[in-house]
This record gives C-alpha cells, structure tokens and sequence, in this order.
C-alpha cells in the first residue's frame, strides 16, 4: 500500500533494526529449514513474505531483496526497475517521470538511508543485473541458504551472484 | 586534428597505452582538447542517405556523433544501424544503448556487433520510459539498468566474458560512457550516483541539458569532492532552445529537462527568439569551459542540427581545430 511503503521509509531505522534481529533468529532456524526441506517450504514461505513485504514496502517479489542497501524504499517500484539510484528524470516536485503521482522511490531510498547507520554506504554499492529466476522466490530463505551454506559450485555465474549479504526484509 | 599515427583518415588508430578504444574520441579527451560531440535524430526512413546527410552538417565542427537508441521512447532507425552507415564512411560514432527495449541477450550481442564494425564509444543508458514516447501501448523491457549493464559491458570488454561467463574469443575494444542530470532532484546524490556509474565502468559522462550554471557548478564541486574529476571525462550537455514557448513546452514535456525562469524570460523577451536561443547556448559553452574538470561539451539540437556548426564555430570551443569528417585531409592538403 502507497501510504504504507511511504511510512516503511520514514521508519527505516527502526524496521532496518527489527530485520537485523529477524535475520538472526531466522539464521539461527538453519536446521529447522534444512530438516523441512528448503524447496518444500519455499511456497508457504514466500506466501508469508509477500503478504508482509507487500503489505509494508509494496514488494515485487524479486527475490533478491535489497531493501537495507535502499533505505526501505523497494526498487522494483520503480518503472524502469532501476536498483541503482535514480534516473535523470524525477520531477522537480520528487516525483517519478513516469507515474506523476508517485514519489521517486529513489528519493524516498535517499531518505530512509540517512535514518540507517552505514546506509549511504550501503547505497553506494553496485547493485549486479537482477537474476530473473529468483522472482516469486523467498529472499529470507536465500539468504539463510547463503550465510549457512558453503557455496554451491552451480551453473550460475559468479556475476550474478546474490546482491546483498545481509538478510533485507 | 591528425595524429601522426593515423593509417588511414577514418581508420581505427592505434590503441595506445592506457586507452581502451582505437576511437579518435578517446584520444581528443585524454590529449586534454575540448571536446564537442552531437546527436544525430536518427530518421524515421529505410533510406541510408537520410543519415549521411544529418552526419554531414556536422562535419568539422563534432568529436563524435551520438546515434540515439529510440530516444524519448519513439521509434526510429536503430542506433546501431545509424552506426553500421557511420562506420562505413569513417565518422566516430557514440552508439547509445538503452536498457527499455532489449535485455541482456540482445545488448550483449549489440555491443559485440557495434565493436566489430568499428564502433569505438558506447554511451549506456537506462533510456525514458515508454509513456514518454509515441508507443505507450509497448512493454518496458528494462532487464537492466544502466549501472547494471556498464558492468557487464566492462566484463565483456576487461574479462572477455558474458554476463553468464561463457568465454568470448576477443574482445570488443570500446570507450565506455554514461550520462548524467545534474540538475534533476536528488541534487545532493547525483555526485554520488555519478561514483557508481565510474565503478560500473563509465569513462566518460554525457550530460542532459545544463541551462542553470549554479546546479552544474554545484554539482562538479561534488564530483570533486568525491575524486572523481580524474577518473572521468564530463561533457555538459548543451543545446540551442528554439523559442521561449518550446522551452515552455520541453521543460514540462521532456523527462529531465529543467529550463529557469530566467533563461525562458530572456527568450521572451528577444525579437528573434531563435537567434537569441543560439547566443544562450554559445554563452553557456564558454562560460562551461572554464568550470574545472568539465572534458567538453554535447551539443544537443533536436530539430536545428544545422545550428550546430555555427554554435560551435562561434562559441570558440574548438580552438582552431577542425575535428576529422571523411574527406577533410584531401581539403586541408589540396
């Protein structure tokens, strides 16, 4: 919801450090999830994850969520998909080029980076070319996967390798 | 100007030490010349003469032309056709890729493609959304971003790969650019934004229309503060406004465009708005040229190309030199 994802910004410190606790504890339950399966929770998991990140950023369900390197304002809300920064376009009121009646997410990520220790620096990172794979997929399990499992030698290049490190809502 | 080691007028040059294309462009940049570049209005015709008669107007007045990827979301002949047609007749072509029509395949390919027929500079772009052009009814590919695909264009280049890793026989040699707003909102990350771009890849900037010297100033003293004047080449973007209703029109029309009061007053209140436009622009080059760390300026002229040539010529950015056009060696000698 618009009023909502608007909100999430203004409240990125909190909801950034309310993640960086969910992402332990959720770390921590490694073993559960291993024993479950992964591939058989990964539904209701990413049904769970949709319902929340919708509710509180608008979230597309990328799977490979960078909300903590954006000040809580989800990328993918930009029409152009930018996970860069913003375009040349904004308007001169902030909003975006496209949809005249919606904000720049990207000025919104400004804004809830500078509530987030380290989050300027975190926006400074390069963000790869998304895997178009992932979408629909649960960005909480990949992450969990990546910070208890040794990489897996896959197909999958090295380049377009998951983006964040840490655990995004 | 000739380099001494020109083979033959037009041909690739030698790469030399530190440079990553054969291309003339890089070489005017890191000699230190000012350099000027345009936009070729790539036409809406089959016929190759159309676009050898847009490059011609230009012709000892440009560094480059930029042949632009659907720009302002309208349909035109491709960017890389327009620099098959340049290539073949020796011009240095700035051959714009935008992320909305194509994905990672399809760029991937163009890049190799361009570089083979001797395209020299790339200019990387997100590119405007479709509500901006003349089909709005089209789906926005947007696989990538402009960041995004100026990694990938250097891991082609630097690490002879595609983005999937598979290996690629020889490289395309090719001068990297991207572009920049310094006068969009957020005004205090565009420096910061510009940072990404240069690790991505980005050599040179191209910039969108610059008529508030302020913002630009501004602007290049982040760039500064950040260090990022020498590992970059900035050229503003310039451009002659035709009068003081289109400017009315483009500022509120065009994505990106950001006109003053001031300027659109001063149009005004001139008897020939379009000559007036011209001496706007002529003054902004000059006074452009003495902010530190700006590398030259892109002369954009949508619809006046043949003002170029006298805006340039006038504005005194070249200093003498008579920038390559095929055939300008036989004149000069003869």
């Amino acid at each position: 919801m618009y009023s909502v994802r608007l909100w999430s910004v203004r409240h990125a410190r909190g909801l950034n450090a309310f993640y960086r606790g969910f992402e332990a504890l959720l770390v921590r339950l490694a073993g559960v999830f291993r024993a479950l399966g992964y591939e058989r929770i990964e539904r209701p998991v990413a049904a769970v994850e949709k319902t929340v990140k919708g509710l509180l950023f608008d979230c597309r369900m990328c799977g490979q969520c960078v909300l903590s390197s954006t000040g809580m304002s989800c990328p993918m809300n930009c029409p152009k998909s930018l996970r860069n920064g913003p375009c040349g376009g904004v308007r001169d009121n902030g909003n975006c080029e496209v949809k005249p009646d919606m904000r720049c997410v990207w000025v919104e990520a400004y804004k809830g980076s500078e509530r987030i220790p380290g989050g300027i620096a975190a926006m400074s990172k390069v963000q790869v070319a998304v895997d178009q794979r992932q979408q629909g997929r649960s960005s909480w399990l990949r992450v969990v996967r990546e910070k208890t499992e040794p990489p897996a030698k896959s197909a999958t290049p090295a380049v377009s390798a998951a983006p964040t490190k840490s655990l995004s809502p | 100007m000739r380099f001494e080691d020109e083979p033959v007028p037009g041909y690739p040059l030698p790469i030399l030490p530190g440079h990553t294309s054969p291309g003339r462009f890089e070489r005017v940049l890191r000699t230190g010349r000012f350099a000027v570049t345009t936009e070729l209005a790539p036409p809406d015709s089959a016929d190759p003469e159309d676009v050898f008669k847009r490059a011609r107007v230009f012709d000892g007045f440009v560094d480059a032309i930029n042949a632009t990827d659907g720009s302002g979301a309208n349909c035109h002949m491709s960017s890389i056709a327009v620099c098959a047609l340049l290539t073949r007749i020796g011009y240095a072509p700035i051959m714009q890729i935008s992320c909305r029509d194509k994905n990672r395949i399809a760029i991937q390919g163009d890049i190799l493609g361009g570089a083979a027929m001797g395209v020299c500079n790339i200019l990387c772009l997100t590119g405007d959304g479709v509500q901006a052009g003349d089909h709005p009814q089209a789906k926005p590919v947007f696989d990538l971003d402009c960041v995004s695909l100026l990694e990938i264009a250097r891991t082609l280049r630097d690490d002879h790969h595609f983005q999937s890793g598979r290996k690629i026989s020889y490289a395309p040699r090719v001068f990297f650019g991207a572009a920049e707003n310094p006068s969009a909102l957020p005004h205090a990350w565009r420096a910061q934004r510009l940072a990404k771009k240069i690790a991505a890849g980005a050599q040179f900037i191209q910039t969108q229309y610059v008529f508030d010297l302020a913002l630009l100033r501004t602007f290049m003293d982040q760039c500064d503060a950040l260090g990022l004047l020498d590992k970059v080449y900035i050229l503003a973007g310039v451009g002659p406004l035709r009068s003081a209703k289109t400017a009315d029109w483009m500022r509120k029309n065009v994505p990106g465009m950001h006109v003053p009061d001031a300027t659109i007053a001063r149009l005004q209140g001139a008897q020939d708005q379009a000559r007036e436009g011209r001496n706007i622009c002529i003054e902004l080059i000059q006074q452009i040229r003495e902010i530190r760390g700006i590398a030259g300026v892109h002369v954009m002229a949508y619809r006046q190309e043949e003002s170029v040539a006298e805006i340039v010529d006038r504005s005194g950015a070249l200093q003498g030199r008579v920038c390559w056009y095929p055939g300008r060696d036989t004149v000069l000698n003869s």
